[in-house]
């Protein structure tokens, strides 16, 4: 056995399992004791146990624990990923999410006993309807892409409602990926759209590409640049002007709350994230929420159940409910009402922060993104690190490292993992597309300046240093659990489940070969 | 300032100062006035934390919760009990607050986890792959029924009744954007999937065949004759399960199962009112690149030390754009790791004995309750009944602080006067015993 702790630490649960621990006793049997094969037919009895791991409690504990330690989090230090707002998760949401009203009420419950979970739902759809400007909300899906799959499916059944069927569309160049991706599941084909010198969506390529096929334009703005579209109306017009929905993908509302709304702009269905700009914990890849807003005109398609307020009026008692009976809804999306532990950690949000707070959020992340890429804009940084469209930004900005690649010879991975070892997370990188060698900047208004000054300071050290030595940043990380990762080869010959009796995945012959390569897209 | 934002007045003139405007408004000059809001949103001011809590603890107490009756509802989610331990490192900021772990030398325990996860879950399906978790269960059904369009490109999906009515709906909602139909297929006179009806169901233009194990009802389901019906027109066999009953139930993965997916919530998550959750997605070895959702994978690192990082990512929305998998990007991950934990807790003996309570107790109650059964074939954790007069047994039951189950008629016509009856191991055989009594006194129109 290696004693070296880093090596000790990678070992699977299964592998620290032995036969005859054991975390769990059972409660006692208090009914008669009939044998399985009584009650089973032979043909569905399993054969063997599920190989799971044999550990005591302690020793479950310290695993995970020590696990955990391996993890950069939000709560340790800056998280300037793009697109995914990496904000401060205010730690009353976690207790009153916990509480058993909440926790502990099954979602099959009548309606007239979970009146506060429906109140809630109720409150929280009125409240993200008024930052959207669009009146109308479902809660159900599950997270931002599911947003978008429903806002599709939202406008194949209105097209189909006119009796049109459209085939195509609209997403700019610098779309999430999930805007794509959710266009071909929906059933429709991609038609990308160009980006213009100024960052924003190309209106003569947008003009020749809407046509009556067309049964949507995918847009955020601010878009992924960190850019509000300044030619929003005009974008509407030629929509408009070929029957097209108009889509906002919600992953940018941090900037614009109080302050804009997609409803104002012309948008016809808005997504939240709701663990983006509305503080549900990341988790590490979720759990998310995606709640979707719409205009009058797709009302009538929206997913079942609703929540709706029955009475209320003359002083009556006002009693919330599901509505099941939407002759013309798309259907469900998932089971049940949508994650609600999420919905009570955003409604918590939205009470602690208010009109007020809300606009403050907005204006703080956009001066906080606006500072941060003035101070990237110093002599020492901007020459290597230039500015991919130079205007003010929004909550977000864009780099580009092709300056860095070309005087110093280090790429803008280079300069990620080396940052792993300054104790800040990485932007989100080589995305947006268009931009060579991308960073994607987002310190939300969480942020303190100096927190901000310190992130500045440590790119132009890791700059600093790579003009007097490059192989430091090629070489990163060195201060981190482990260093540089295997990727091609773990795609290469998948290891996606331990085994016992399996050849060892990270044999010499395959890590000697090995081509470290990090794909850092968001 | 609000208590999560922390610009002063000093920093506020540093920053304008260093951006080169004059004030906060001026950051926002790209944005045309014709679309500013112009005036406040209209939502009352900010509380203190307080205020807050005491606000949304008042609304929790409008909930008649699983500690506030005793619950023989599930249809879905169960009222099982949720160990210390997933709490206390749940709530670990380490495992609460990072991003999916796109940098993964500062990721190495969200990435061990979610390789655990997809070990543990691929010995509950017996499936070789395992996906690190999706939303919840019933889009995961609508998950495997992409994967079946991408895999035959036929154009018909075929579900058993016996599937959740959340899975049909989500099935049918979904397909209707990637192009298929959805035709059901009724159960038998024991409430179980026949396999000669189903076989009438298919023909060459079926993608895959859907079953649940055990299915809505509760029935425990024949999978391996199910599956070969699949088989032999060429559609994919895919099995929504309920991963703790699998720890006694023969695995789909043995029975020529192709894609097991399924809802996670019974494995250590909270019932939150529906969610959040975890589904699972769990496939044959041919289905591993057309898959969806992040896979963890086994590698090195340039010191040759054992790592993990997201593997097969050409798979996904943020490589491969329109010609992803699938679209999802943020997935169940703590949810996903409760999971783990509680299979770890639970261990490899203790499942057994979790899941053996479970169906002694449950035929017990069966039996107890003396009903006419609609499903009376072999059940694991759940039946149906039929109840002469259901709501009278409702009403009675309610005011003694009892919640007898879910009524079958919401979603099944044919099953109108039905009542599905759940039992975890959270009910005891007092508990048991207080709805057969109570089941006994409404027959007998005495109201107790």
């Amino acid at each position: 056995m290696s004693l070296d702790p880093r090596e000790h630490d990678t070992v699977t649960i299964f592998e620290r399992s032995r036969e005859g621990r054991r975390a769990f006793t059972a409660p006692e049997c208090d009914v008669p004791d009939v044998p399985v094969e009584k009650l089973l037919p032979a043909s569905q009895i399993r054969e063997r146990p599920a190989a799971l791991p044999e550990i005591s409690e302690p020793e479950l504990v310290r695993h995970y624990v020590t696990l955990s330690s391996k993890n950069f989090h939000l709560d340790e230090g800056f998280y300037p990923l793009g697109s995914c707002t990496m904000k401060h998760n205010p730690k009353l949401h976690e207790r009153v999410a916990a509480l058993p009203g909440h926790a502990r009420l099954h979602p099959l419950q009548d309606p007239e006993y979970a009146q506060g979970a429906l109140e809630l739902m109720w409150r929280l759809q009125g409240a993200l309807g008024e930052i959207a400007g669009l009146p109308h909300v479902s809660l159900q899906p599950s997270a931002g892409s599911h947003g978008e799959l429903a806002g599709l499916l939202l406008t194949r059944a209105y097209h189909e409602d006119r009796g049109e069927q459209r085939t195509k569309v609209l997403t700019p160049d610098t779309a999430h990926g999930t805007n794509p991706a959710t266009v071909t599941m929906a059933g429709y084909q991609v038609v990308k759209v160009g980006t213009d010198e100024h960052g924003g969506v190309d209106l003569g390529d947008l003009r020749a590409k809407a046509d009556d096929e067309v049964a949507c334009l995918m847009l955020t703005n601010p878009n992924t640049l960190g850019l509000f579209d300044r030619n929003i109306e005009e974008i509407k017009r030629i929509v408009d002007g070929v029957g097209a929905t108009l889509y906002y993908d919600g992953a940018n509302l941090n900037a614009v709350m109080g302050i804009s709304r997609p409803g104002d702009m012309g948008f016809d269905i808005v997504h939240f994230n709701l663990h983006k700009t509305f503080t549900q914990p990341h988790g590490g890849g979720g759990p998310g929420a995606g709640p979707i807003a719409v205009s009058e005109r797709i009302e009538p398609f929206l997913p079942r159940p609703q929540v709706v307020c029955r009475g209320g009026d003359n002083g009556a008692e006002p009693r919330f409910d599901l509505d099941h009976e939407r002759p013309k809804s798309i259907g469900k999306l998932r089971g049940f009402q949508g994650n609600f532990g999420v919905f009570v950690r955003s409604y918590a949000y939205i009470c602690s922060l208010g009109a007020d707070g809300l606009k403050d959020v907005s204006q703080v992340a956009v001066l906080n993104a606006n500072y941060l890429k003035a101070r990237l804009a110093e002599e020492g940084i901007a020459e290597y690190l230039p500015i991919a469209f130079d205007r003010l930004c929004m909550h977000e900005f864009v780099l580009s490292g092709q300056g860095a690649k070309d005087k110093l010879a280090i790429k803008t991975l280079d300069i990620a993992k080396r940052l792993l070892d300054h104790g800040v997370h990485p932007p989100t990188v080589y995305f947006p597309l268009l931009v060579d060698e991308a960073l994607m900047i987002e310190p939300t208004e969480t942020e303190t300046k100096e927190r901000l000054d310190h992130f500045a300071g440590v790119i132009r050290a890791i700059l600093a240093e790579a003009a007097e030595d490059p192989e430091i940043a090629r070489n990163a990380p060195y201060t981190t659990p482990v260093r540089r990762l295997d990727e091609a080869g773990a795609a290469k010959r998948p290891v996606v489940r331990w085994r016992p009796d399996a050849e060892n995945p990270g044999d010499p012959d395959r890590a000697a070969d090995a081509t470290a390569s990090g794909t850092g897209a968001m | 300032m609000s208590r999560y934002t922390a610009v002063t007045d000093e920093d506020l003139k540093a920053m304008l100062s260093a951006i080169g405007v004059g004030s906060l408004e001026d950051l926002f000059a790209d944005i045309p006035e014709s679309v500013r809001l112009g005036r406040e949103i209209d939502l009352p001011p900010g509380l203190s934390e307080l205020e807050t809590h005491d606000h949304l603890a008042a609304l929790a107490a409008r909930n008649r919760h699983c500690d506030a009756e005793t619950s023989f509802l599930g249809a879905g989610m169960y009222d099982h009990y949720v160990p210390a331990v997933i709490d206390n490192l749940l709530s670990r900021s380490e495992f609460l607050t990072p991003y999916t772990p796109y940098q993964p030398e500062i990721s190495q325990g969200g990435l061990q986890v979610m390789f655990e996860f997809q070990t543990a879950i691929s010995e509950l399906t017996g499936l070789p792959v395992s996906n690190a978790s999706v939303y919840e269960g019933p889009s995961a059904v609508a998950a495997a029924g992409y994967l079946a369009k991408l895999e035959t490109r036929r154009s018909k999906l075929v579900a058993s009744r016996g599937l959740h009515p959340h899975s049909r709906a989500a099935l049918r909602t979904h397909a209707a954007g990637y192009g298929m139909t959805v035709e059901e297929v009724e159960l038998n006179a024991e409430g179980a999937t026949e396999a000669e009806a189903l076989a009438g169901a298919l023909d060459d233009d079926t993608a895959a065949v859907f079953v649940q194990q055990p299915n809505f009802l509760g029935t425990v389901e024949e999978l391996g004759e199910l599956a070969e019906v699949a088989k032999s027109t060429g559609a994919l066999a895919i099995c929504a399960a309920d991963p703790l009953p699998l720890g006694i139930l023969k695995p789909p993965g043995e029975q020529g199962i192709d894609i097991c997916v399924g809802e996670g919530q019974t494995l250590g998550n909270r019932l939150d009112f529906g969610g959040p959750s975890f589904g699972f997605f769990a496939a044959g070895e041919r289905f591993l690149r057309k898959m969806p959702g992040r896979i963890a994978g086994e590698t090195r690192d340039t010191d040759g030390r054992r790592g993990f990082v997201l593997t097969l990512q050409t798979r996904e929305q943020h490589i491969r754009r329109e010609k992803a998998t699938h679209n999802i990007c943020t997935a169940q991950a703590l949810n996903a790791l409760a999971g783990v934990v509680y299979l770890s807790w639970l261990g490899r003996r203790g499942l057994v004995e979790l899941a053996e309570l479970m169906l002694r107790r449950t035929h017990y109650a069966r039996k107890a309750l003396g009903l006419e059964a609609v499903n009376p074939g072999p059940v694991v954790r759940e039946f149906a009944v039929r109840v002469p007069d259901l709501d009278g047994l409702f009403e009675c039951a309610r005011a003694k602080g009892i919640n007898p189950g879910y009524r079958l008629g919401r979603d099944y016509p044919e099953y109108e006067d039905g009542l599905l009856v759940a039992v975890t191991e959270r009910r005891t055989k007092n508990d048991i015993d207080r709805l057969a009594a109570l089941v006994a006194s409404v027959r007998e129109g005495v109201v107790a």
